[in-house]
């Protein structure tokens, strides 16, 4: 399987991308030439720099390194998305695994509510949360979670749904395991290849609404600064041409959204039994 | 059918039950809007008589009880901000988006169909690879990036079209419209574009997929056999069966479009509805947020019952149980 992914070019090429911008979130502040929220590094003198010299990228309206605060926002993009992600992973999966093995009146419900939040956009359903919850880290991760455990939910049950009339689900049944071994020994880990899957779409989709969110103002607060909040931050002096402090930050956010979709539809190729390969 | 419907107009008001006290509640713990549309410099006494004329002064049971009452007779409140009923100020804004969203589908189909089809008709060719790299790219763009990236260049650096703002209306059926000049359609071009590119790329995959499926079918084959022109073939048979599941999706998508603008009105101060509802949510003007998600999400519900409804009409196959919202 690992083998057969490096044979594509590209997805090697976007798996090797997504693992420098996840090292380089991670170690942000060890390899940050400042702390761009350290008030004591900043110089205000350096405000508006263009690209180059003593700042490879430039600096913003108040002489922060755009260089360190793309790495910082890198580490708050990731984190949201990648914690609401795995949070929806475990929360919709589950239910969907449950509902799919339970059967009846439980699954029916669950899929209702799960077919009525799809048909709804994401940003619309993580407007009407965030309108509700307020802005912070632990809010956007909330709103993420909500918009997104719908999909996994999908996915879990119709993975499940095929698994729970196997012989091996009636055999750990006739052995007399309780339902919820059957559930998260059995029926779980055969439901993963899908989930892995959309989980990789939706992380990168997470990411993306969180920077939406936060560009207009209602997503992280500007303590942490994500990308998005970044991008918006330079739309005030991108009318008077200095670009650097909403493009550079861009591109690093359009770096991380493409190579996760890229090796997302590489798994999903690989995954699916219909494409000959 | 008609159980059907029944069925799914209850829980359209259900969805619509939810979402209005969810929102409503939520709302109601976010801040205090008094202090920000009174005055700072405003007195205890004069803060009190602002909330009893807003009727901020009830509890929130109380509050919602009016609002749920006055929601009946379509009354969804009155807009702190401007002291208009805030449907009204909602609908107001609505040509706006729609003129915006129109567009943005236009431009989506009439460019996305015709690269699908020629990427799916042509798959191995390098431009064929070239519009599929696009598309990806096209995904993976953050919309309001992509609109910063439009602005910078073509009002800002090329100078060619105005950056923000609307065009002059001109009143058509009642309504106050601005695509239908060309002053018009140059400030509506920008965020069009800008809407549109999600969707293109959406269009342009589901084009090729479907034409790479109906290529091979003996209908294809029997229409080349009978020695009709290629144009013909591709024009008529293919574009024809290809047309079902499109229509489909760019239904469903037109309400998601909608509810994008909100994204693309911000960026290019566009006076839509989208617009409105952010402003709305930082000056804490309630009725108006919570009339604007109500609208939308009717609004919603009602494409998709259309779509679900049309889609069993043109099928047969299709049986309709209820599901989706």
């Amino acid at each position: 399987m690992i083998r057969e992914f490096l044979r594509s070019r590209i997805a090697t090429a976007a798996l090797a991308a997504l693992v420098l911008i996840v090292l380089v979130a991670v170690f942000a502040p060890w390899i940050a030439p400042q702390n761009p929220y350290d008030l004591a590094q900043l110089d205000l003198l350096d405000a508006r720099l263009a690209p180059g010299g003593k700042y490879l990228l430039g600096t913003d309206g108040q002489g922060r390194d755009m260089l360190s605060a793309i790495f910082y926002g890198l580490r708050v993009s990731l984190l949201v998305g990648v914690a609401s992600g795995l949070i929806a992973l475990a929360l919709g999966g589950l239910l969907g695994v449950f509902a799919a093995y339970a059967g009846g009146r439980a699954e029916q419900l669950l899929m209702r509510v799960v077919d009525i939040q799809l048909g709804f956009p994401a940003i619309l359903v993580a407007l009407i949360l965030i309108a509700v919850l307020g802005k912070g880290v632990d809010k956007i991760i909330v709103a993420l979670v909500c918009v997104q455990w719908a999909y996994y939910a999908r996915t879990a049950r119709s993975a499940a749904v095929v698994e729970r009339n196997k012989e091996y689900v009636d055999a750990a049944r006739s052995l007399g395991f309780s339902h919820l071994r059957i559930v998260l020994r059995h029926l779980l880990p055969n439901a993963m290849p899908p989930l892995i899957v959309v989980g990789t779409v939706q992380v990168a989709h997470a990411i993306a609404l969180e920077a939406t969110l936060s560009f207009l103002g209602l997503g992280l607060p500007t303590t942490e600064p994500s990308l998005g909040l970044l991008i918006a931050n330079g739309y005030e002096y991108l009318l008077s041409g200095r670009y650097w402090i909403s493009v550079y930050p861009g591109l690093a956010l359009l770096a991380t959204i493409l190579s996760i979709n890229l090796v997302g539809d590489q798994l999903r190729d690989q995954f699916n039994p219909r494409l000959a390969r | 059918m008609p159980a059907f419907i029944l069925r799914r107009l209850a829980q359209t008001l259900l969805v619509l039950f939810i979402t209005s006290a969810l929102v409503f509640g939520g709302l109601y713990l976010v801040g205090n809007p008094i202090e920000i549309l009174v005055n700072p410099a405003a007195d205890e006494a004069e803060k009190a008589r602002a909330a009893v004329a807003l009727g901020l002064d009830r509890p929130v049971l109380e509050q919602y009880w009016i609002f749920l009452k006055g929601a009946t007779t379509g009354d969804l409140g009155t807009s702190f901000v401007f002291g208009r009923p805030a449907l009204e100020v909602i609908l107001e804004r609505m040509p706006a988006t729609l003129e915006l969203a129109f567009l943005a589908m236009i431009m989506s189909v009439g460019i996305g169909v015709p690269l699908g089809l020629y990427a799916g008709l042509h798959p191995h060719r390098v431009s064929s690879k070239a519009i599929m790299a696009g598309s990806i790219l096209g995904f993976s763009l953050p919309t309001f990036w992509v609109g910063l990236l439009l602005i910078m260049l073509f009002a800002v650096q090329l100078g060619w079209l105005p950056s923000t703002g609307r065009g002059p209306t001109e009143d058509v059926f009642g309504l106050s419209i601005s695509i239908f000049s060309l002053e018009g359609l140059r400030y509506a071009f920008l965020p069009s574009l800008n809407l549109a590119l999600f969707k293109l790329s959406l269009i342009i995959r589901l084009t090729r997929a479907q034409v790479r499926e109906q290529a091979l079918l003996d209908y294809i084959r029997f229409a080349r056999a009978k020695g009709l022109p290629r144009s013909r073939v591709i024009g008529v048979h293919l574009l024809k069966n290809i047309m079902i599941p499109l229509v489909t999706v760019i239904g469903l998508e037109l309400g998601s479009v909608i509810a994008f603008a909100i994204v693309t009105e911000s960026i290019f101060a566009w006076p839509g509805m989208g617009k409105l509802v952010i402003d709305s949510m930082f000056q804490l003007d309630r009725p108006v947020v919570v009339a604007y998600l109500l609208v939308v999400v009717l609004m919603f519900i009602l494409i998709n019952l259309t779509v679900d409804i049309l889609y069993a009409a043109l099928d047969p196959r299709v049986r309709l149980d209820g599901t989706r919202a």
